[in-house]
């Protein structure tokens, strides 16, 4: 599979408009090394510049200018171009297809087109529904309440004010659907200061190109590739920023009210002691929360918690993860990434094999791998890591309540008392149970971010629920509001 | 020098013109009557006499790399050539590291190095009686007293606003990134009090410090003229930048390349065809600049290759010879302003491998 064109540059865009600096990046072809795009990176003078307080109050007039209802139509618009429209691809390249989009992004990322596929559709859902997202995240607001400021929801009177003049992001580069959590800014009338993933600056361009063609205003689309210094000044600077991170970086964030950190997920299956017995039909459901998307996503599950039969169950879940094999990236049968640094695979890699050496964990697949096949393996030039089923004896191990990038799971054994207490902080819980008790506690959780009741995959997504943090709540805030003349 | 030399007849010149420097200076640090004590103990535990066996630069091989440790560990009178004794000195200390700093005595060096920058300064944008602000490290440094002796020399005054960079290494290494901004918020908060207060026309800054003041006000419309740039490295994007949109291409700016054991590393003048690439040429034959091999540091790198930067300094005030700065350099060709190798893209040491702290000064 063949690059041949010349190599792509993608400038950022400052405040819109196209800009090319001296400092560039190569992104290059996971397997193969071969540069496929050079990126233009903003240093970060560059980007207090242009995040001075003047220029993101004019983005966001222009943006607000358009009213709610047009903004929405405008997201719609750039849904369909998003999905089906050749966009302006940096210089010296052809606009792009979205089946060059797929390619140079599975070639870049090591997804395989398939999930690239999927992702490209993710986008163009939440673009195309934005009207339900947003009834989601508002509670059925009348948008029209944001363009006037006040107004009534059901029969309360409401004031909202926008709480920033901008949103910055700052993306990862393992998973194209994270950039599915930052597009309702738009719809809301804040403009976006994005800087994109150092392996992964397709999505968030394509994005941008698409809400370009749409019609929307320049100014409230910032593109700026860059290194930790830019997100530091990008996090600083926009009123609110949303990044991605380790523990490390949550950490960091964690006092400021304007930063809201999207780190590991730590997503859950749970099952109650009612449905433990019928173990065997929730297999699916197991399945999919752990490999879905490639394993990449912090809706990812990446432990079973079970009252009882966990030797069994990490069996069986072994049994079929282990058929999961990398595949070439145009095969639709694939499901599995390549890592776009082999190195993150490596030390992945390591990581397992030294908790491995503590004792209460065994690597359940590695049996069942076909003979000769390490965890760590490399497939057409790409480095992979196969899926990998850990019997913990607690969560408490090292492997026992660890995310990491691909189909990864532990299954531990904990009473149905315990459970919730044990589980810690956990993005996405699915609890397979009827178990009155259980469910409450739960639902009482301070701990669970998305709770899925009955057999439904940690990766399954309802739309008008939010998503870590709801956006429209760290974007606006309400104030109290009376008016005389009426009651 | 004749117009109608050829290039490598100039070079050829300038050449043996350090050459002559290279053996009056050798010979005064290493001769019983004008020697320095620390050259001469040394001379002498080596077992030859640099003052009668030194001639020419390659000479220099025999001795090792100049240990800055010793600017640290012997007192600043074993510095001091005979020639020099009971005459008062100063004693400057080097820019941001921590710990006993690096000592360096001085006469006149520190004067003579800004009188020979000031005749490359245009008078267009460096007025003559024109005002100047510093805003960098004053404090033991001689940049402080240098900078106010160009601006006499040119017929004005300096203001001068202090950042200590010891502190900013220290608040960078315990990771206050807050607190060091905080601290370069009030320097610029300072810098930009003298201007709306006071008629300045030039400038000298490190790169963070006049990005940072392009962010509170028109540079050009403070009334700056000509702005003079030292302290850190600085990439082609970062140079463009400060001249198109800090500088808003209306202020005349000249990156300079210096420190406490060198003196002033002058840049060419930037053609559109340098792409912001910013070569910088030392003060020859007051002080040398070579990219050697890391390798075998007795080679040089071929032009256009990278290597790491070695000085060597040669005044009657001091004499250091093959140091191996923290600093790593393409090699570049000799210029017409300039007819001896020149250092590019000037950048600390090992950047590709480690991170190294660099200011935010």
């Amino acid at each position: 599979m063949g690059f041949g064109i010349s190599t792509i540059h993608v400038p950022l865009l400052r405040r819109g408009l196209p800009y090319r600096s001296l400092d560039t990046l190569p992104v290059r072809h996971h397997a193969t090394g071969e540069t496929l795009a050079e990126v233009s990176q903003a240093n970060a003078g560059l980007l207090r510049r242009d995040l001075a307080a003047a220029n993101l109050a004019a983005a966001a007039k222009a943006l607000r200018g358009l009213g709610a209802a047009r903004r929405v139509e405008l997201c719609a618009r750039a849904g369909e171009l998003f999905r089906h429209a050749a966009l302006p691809m940096g210089e010296g390249a052809p606009p792009q297809p979205p089946e060059e989009y797929v390619r140079v992004l599975s070639a870049t990322s090591g997804l395989p087109w398939v999930l690239c596929r999927r992702n490209l559709e993710k986008v163009h859902y939440v673009l195309t529904r934005m009207e339900l997202i947003l009834r989601g995240l508002t509670r059925g607001l009348e948008l029209s309440v944001l363009d006037q400021g006040r107004g009534l929801q059901g029969d309360v009177p409401v004031s909202f004010f926008a709480a920033a003049d901008a949103l910055g992001v700052v993306l990862p580069s393992n998973s194209p659907g994270v950039n599915s959590l930052w597009l309702p800014a738009l719809a809301l009338g804040v403009p976006v200061i994005l800087k994109p993933g150092g392996e992964e600056p397709w999505t968030p361009w394509r994005i941008v190109q698409a809400f370009l063609a749409a019609g929307c205003p320049r100014e409230a689309l910032g593109f700026y590739p860059a290194g930790h210094d830019g997100g530091d000044v990008i996090v600083a600077g926009c009123g609110r920023a949303l990044l991605f991170g380790d523990e490390r970086t949550v950490a960091r964030h964690a006092a400021n009210p304007a930063v809201q950190v999207h780190g590991p997920g730590r997503s859950k299956v749970l099952i109650g002691p009612d449905e433990i017995g019928r173990w065997p039909e929730h297999l699916d459901v197991l399945v999919a929360s752990i490999a879905e998307n490639g394993g990449r996503s912090c809706v990812n599950a990446s432990a079973v918690v079970v009252p009882s039969h966990a030797d069994e169950i990490a069996e069986a879940l072994a049994r079929r993860l282990a058929e999961i094999r990398p595949r070439p990236a145009d095969d639709p049968e694939a499901l599995l990434a390549a890592f776009a640094d082999r190195r993150v695979a490596d030390a992945l890699d390591a990581s397992i094999e030294e908790g491995l050496r503590e004792p209460g964990a065994v690597d359940v697949t590695a049996r069942l791998r076909p003979a000769g096949t390490a965890r760590r393996t490399d497939f057409e030039g790409g480095a992979y890591l196969l899926p990998t089923v850990v019997r913990c004896g607690s969560l408490a191990h090292p492997l026992g309540n660890r995310e990491f990038l691909f189909p990864y799971a532990s299954v531990v054994e904990v009473t149905a008392e315990r459970m919730v207490e044990e589980i810690g902080p956990s993005l996405v819980v699915t609890a397979i149970t009827r178990d009155r008790e259980m469910v409450g506690r739960l639902l009482a959780s301070p701990h669970v971010g998305r709770l899925n009741l009955g057999a439904l995959p940690t990766s399954h997504v309802r739309w008008d629920q939010p998503h870590e943090g709801n956006l429209f709540e760290f974007l606006y805030r309400r104030r109290a509001i009376q008016w005389a003349g009426e009651s | 020098m004749e117009s109608s030399s050829t290039p490598s007849e100039v070079a050829a010149a300038a050449e043996s013109a350090l050459d002559v420097h290279l053996r009056e200076v050798v010979r005064w640090h290493f001769s019983a009557e004008t020697g320095t004590p620390f050259w001469l103990d040394w001379a002498r535990r080596a077992g030859w006499d640099p003052a009668a066996e030194v001639t020419r630069f390659a000479d220099l091989a025999r001795f090792p790399h100049f240990v800055d440790e010793w600017l640290r560990d012997e007192p600043p009178e074993r510095w001091v050539p005979r020639a020099f004794a009971g005459r008062p000195y100063k004693v400057f200390e080097t820019g941001g590291t921590t710990g006993m700093p690096k000592q360096r005595v001085s006469w006149d060096d520190h004067l003579v190095d800004y009188t020979e920058f000031s005749k490359t300064l245009d008078d267009a944008a460096f007025p003559r009686g024109a005002s100047w602000l510093m805003i960098g490290p004053t404090g033991p440094r001689r940049l402080r007293l240098a900078i106010e002796h160009l601006a006499n020399l040119r017929g004005g005054s300096c203001f001068h606003v202090d950042l200590d960079p010891r502190w900013v290494v220290k608040l960078l290494g315990q990771k206050e990134v807050e607190l060091a901004n905080r601290y370069k918020d009030h320097v610029v908060d300072q810098a930009a009090m003298i201007l709306k207060h006071r008629r300045v026309g030039c400038l000298f800054a490190t790169p963070k410090l006049l990005e940072a003041l392009g962010e509170r006000l028109s540079i050009p419309a403070a009334g700056i003229k000509g702005v003079f740039c030292g302290g850190t490295s600085m990439t082609h994007q970062l140079v463009r930048f400060l001249v198109e949109e800090v500088l808003e291409n209306k202020v005349a700016f000249v990156p300079t390349y210096g420190n406490t054991l060198m003196g002033l590393a002058c840049s060419r003048p930037l053609l559109p065809e340098d792409n912001w690439s910013v070569t910088y040429y030392a003060p020859q034959p007051r002080a040398v600049l070579r990219v050697v091999d890391p390798g075998a540091t007795d080679r040089l790198v071929d032009y256009g290759r990278f290597g790491r930067v070695e000085l060597t300094t040669l005044t009657q005030e001091f004499f250091l010879p093959r140091f191996l700065e923290r600093d790593e350099a393409e090699r570049r060709h000799p210029c017409a302003l300039y007819p001896w190798d020149g250092v590019g893209d000037v950048r600390p040491w090992g950047m590709l491998e480690k991170k190294v702290v660099e200011g935010v000064y």
